[in-house]
């Protein structure tokens, strides 16, 4: 009797052998063990060990998946590898930074008055007595946070208009013109300027101007503003673009005009990716070195007004501290002092892009309904 | 509050491409007209030259008159502003603007325009005009609820209100249910026989049972192939172009029998 029962089998004839659920973490472990024990025949290092332990696990994995599953299934193990792989090695140089920096960075950091103490005073014998007395560790970096945190304000006071207004031209106004396909190619060669021309651009622009000599805050201001105006343009005109062509219409067709269309339609739409941009190019630029130290010269006194006298800035303070310790005889302490600034700007960078997304998150248009 | 448009002798280009040629139609006040005809015959480019729309495209321009109630819309000095603010305009996809709530959405006319109102007479015009687009039951409770997150149909009828909030003489609508399932469809049609009460209305269509439904006048536009510009082949009574054509080419496309 024929029986209409599906016959019971062990194994689906929709599938092919499968490797158990584990199979990465024993090839992992297996591949770990060998690495190790080939390393140690050679002398044994971590690096090493981590290298050949991927290689070996690579080859484990997708050999057995080979052998079990075939060849599709072992190409997708070997591409995951290589993705992974690729992965792990564009991390490692950022864990790596953030690691050491604040390995190096905390102890300069908790430092009592590092936040808010200035190098004002604090000369080579204070150092020294710190180092060889135990005296506790003066001077901090308040004029040079102070100094940044005003450059940069006043840079995005400049930047985020002029790159804002560039963008809305190219967009709405451009119409693929003679001027704007100009300004979009000179935007892009602006892009690519080494930083260190800007600034040399900003101090002779006002040696000419204001006069031989002239370093204060502002034009580093400048300086910076020539390296981030590029940076907004794009990221704007970007953002720009992707505002859909039927709001634009819908506001026309109601009719409002062009500029009130721009205003309340166009832009609202886009805040949330423009004002995301802005942040970014910010975070771009609050680490520059070069062009400020030709403008706006380095300082160990506080100095808020940016528009005269020289000015200390984060990463010029970070330069001057390794390159010039205050007590070239004992220049752990600078070196403390350095490494701590290092995570400040780390520090403020982090929350510029943290700021970003919530800009982003605040802007976004609502959905809900 | 609705007045009459006569086209005579219109051109439309794209640059150097003519895209529609040689228009001349009389569109009554009050009624509703319907364009029909196949895909790329410029039916949705002429009925954007009729609120000076066409123009925002760049290198678009006409030659002709376009006639509101005798003044001529291309006439030197006329400010395309206020031709638009007169013949509001509904296009295929729903577009509600996604930064504004539904109330904002329908002030939208007014306030981009930085009109003052008062906040009674703003809840006035939201209520008259989300009822005009038989919409007011559906949203009453979740005026400042963004646009986006109504139906499709619904945000259809958003556009509608927000377009007759300004209060327009004349409301131009491209394909304005293509997008919409039939029983929204349905909803805009049975809107359309209310506007026609107040409005002149001009709607653009694929589908010739909607044409026959809605409208009082048909014209139908074709096309000789392509590259060339499309043309206004007969325009008449609805029942007459549905049952009795006088062109050939009207009679195979409202027949099926096209092509």
């Amino acid at each position: 009797m024929t029986s209409t029962l599906t016959p019971v089998r062990k194994r689906s004839a929709l599938t092919r052998g499968q490797l158990p659920k584990a199979a990465p973490y024993i090839v992992l472990a297996v591949a770990l063990i060998l690495g190790a024990a080939i390393l140690a025949l050679i002398g044994f290092n971590a690096f090493g060990w981590g290298i050949v332990s991927a290689i070996l696990f690579a080859a484990g994995l997708v050999g057995w998946s080979l052998v079990v599953e075939g060849a599709r299934k072992a190409k997708d193990k070997l591409a995951t590898c290589l993705v992974v792989g690729a992965f792990l090695v564009a991390l490692l140089p950022l864990f790596s930074v953030i690691w050491t920096v604040l390995i190096n960075g905390l102890p300069g950091l908790l430092d009592p008055g590092f936040l808010t103490t200035s190098m004002n005073g604090v000369t080579g014998a204070f150092d020294n007595k710190t180092v060889e007395e135990g005296a506790p560790l003066l001077g901090g970096i308040y004029h040079a946070l102070m100094g940044t945190l005003l450059i940069t304000v006043l840079a995005t006071l400049i930047s985020v208009p002029v790159g804002l207004l560039t963008a809305i031209y190219l967009v709405e106004y451009g119409e693929d013109r003679a001027l704007a396909r100009a300004i979009t190619f000179f935007v892009d060669v602006m892009t690519g300027i080494p930083s260190i021309v800007a600034g040399l651009f900003a101090a002779a622009a006002f040696f000419a101007v204001v006069g031989p000599g002239t370093k204060t805050g502002a034009v580093a201001a400048v300086a910076l503003s020539v390296l981030m105006i590029p940076v907004v343009v794009r990221s704007s005109e970007e953002m720009l673009k992707i505002v859909p062509n039927e709001l634009r219409e819908a506001a026309y067709a109601l009719g409002v005009r062009k500029w009130r269309t721009i205003l309340k339609v166009v832009l609202p739409t886009a805040i949330s990716g423009i004002a995301s941009g802005i942040t970014l190019a910010i975070a771009r630029v609050i680490g520059e070195t070069a062009p400020i130290l030709v403008t706006a010269g380095f300082a160990t006194t506080i100095n808020t007004n940016v528009f005269s006298g020289w000015m200390a800035s984060l990463p010029t303070f970070i330069y001057t501290q390794i390159l010039n310790p205050t007590s070239p005889s004992n220049p752990d302490p600078s070196s403390q002092r350095a490494w701590g600034a290092a995570l400040v700007l780390i520090i403020l960078v982090m929350l510029l892009n943290l700021g970003a997304r919530l800009i982003a998150r605040i802007f976004a248009p609502k959905t809900g309904r | 509050m609705s007045k009459r448009i006569d086209v005579k002798d219109l051109n439309v280009y794209y640059s150097k491409f003519l895209a529609v040629e040689g228009v001349n139609i009389n569109i009554d006040a009050k009624s509703v007209t319907a364009f029909i005809g196949p895909s790329g015959c410029g039916k949705s480019t002429f009925l954007r030259t009729l609120n000076r729309m066409h123009e925002v495209i760049p290198g678009g321009r006409v030659e002709g008159e376009v006639l509101l109630d005798g003044d001529n819309l291309y006439g030197p000095g006329v400010d395309p502003v206020t031709v638009r603010s007169q013949i509001g305009m509904v296009f295929q996809r729903p577009n509600p603007f996604p930064t504004m709530s539904i109330r904002d959405n329908v002030l939208a006319g007014v306030k981009l325009n930085n009109t003052k109102i008062s906040k009674g007479e703003a809840d006035v015009l939201v209520e008259r005009s989300l009822q005009g687009a038989n919409l007011w039951n559906e949203v009453k409770d979740r005026l400042t609820k963004p646009g986006s997150g109504l139906s499709g149909g619904q945000q259809q009828r958003l556009c509608i209100a927000r377009a007759i909030a300004v209060e327009p003489q004349v409301i131009l609508m491209d394909e304005p249910c293509s997008a919409l399932d039939p029983i929204s469809t349905l909803a805009i049609e049975d809107l359309i026989n209310e506007l026609k009460d107040q409005y002149t209305v001009v709607i653009v269509t694929h589908n010739m049972q909607q044409a026959a439904r809605v409208s009082d006048k048909t014209a139908f536009f074709n096309i000789a192939g392509t590259g060339k510009p499309g043309k206004l082949i007969e325009f008449g009574d609805t029942p007459t172009i549905f049952s009795n054509p006088t062109e050939k080419a009207t009679e195979d496309y409202v027949s099926g029998r096209f092509g």
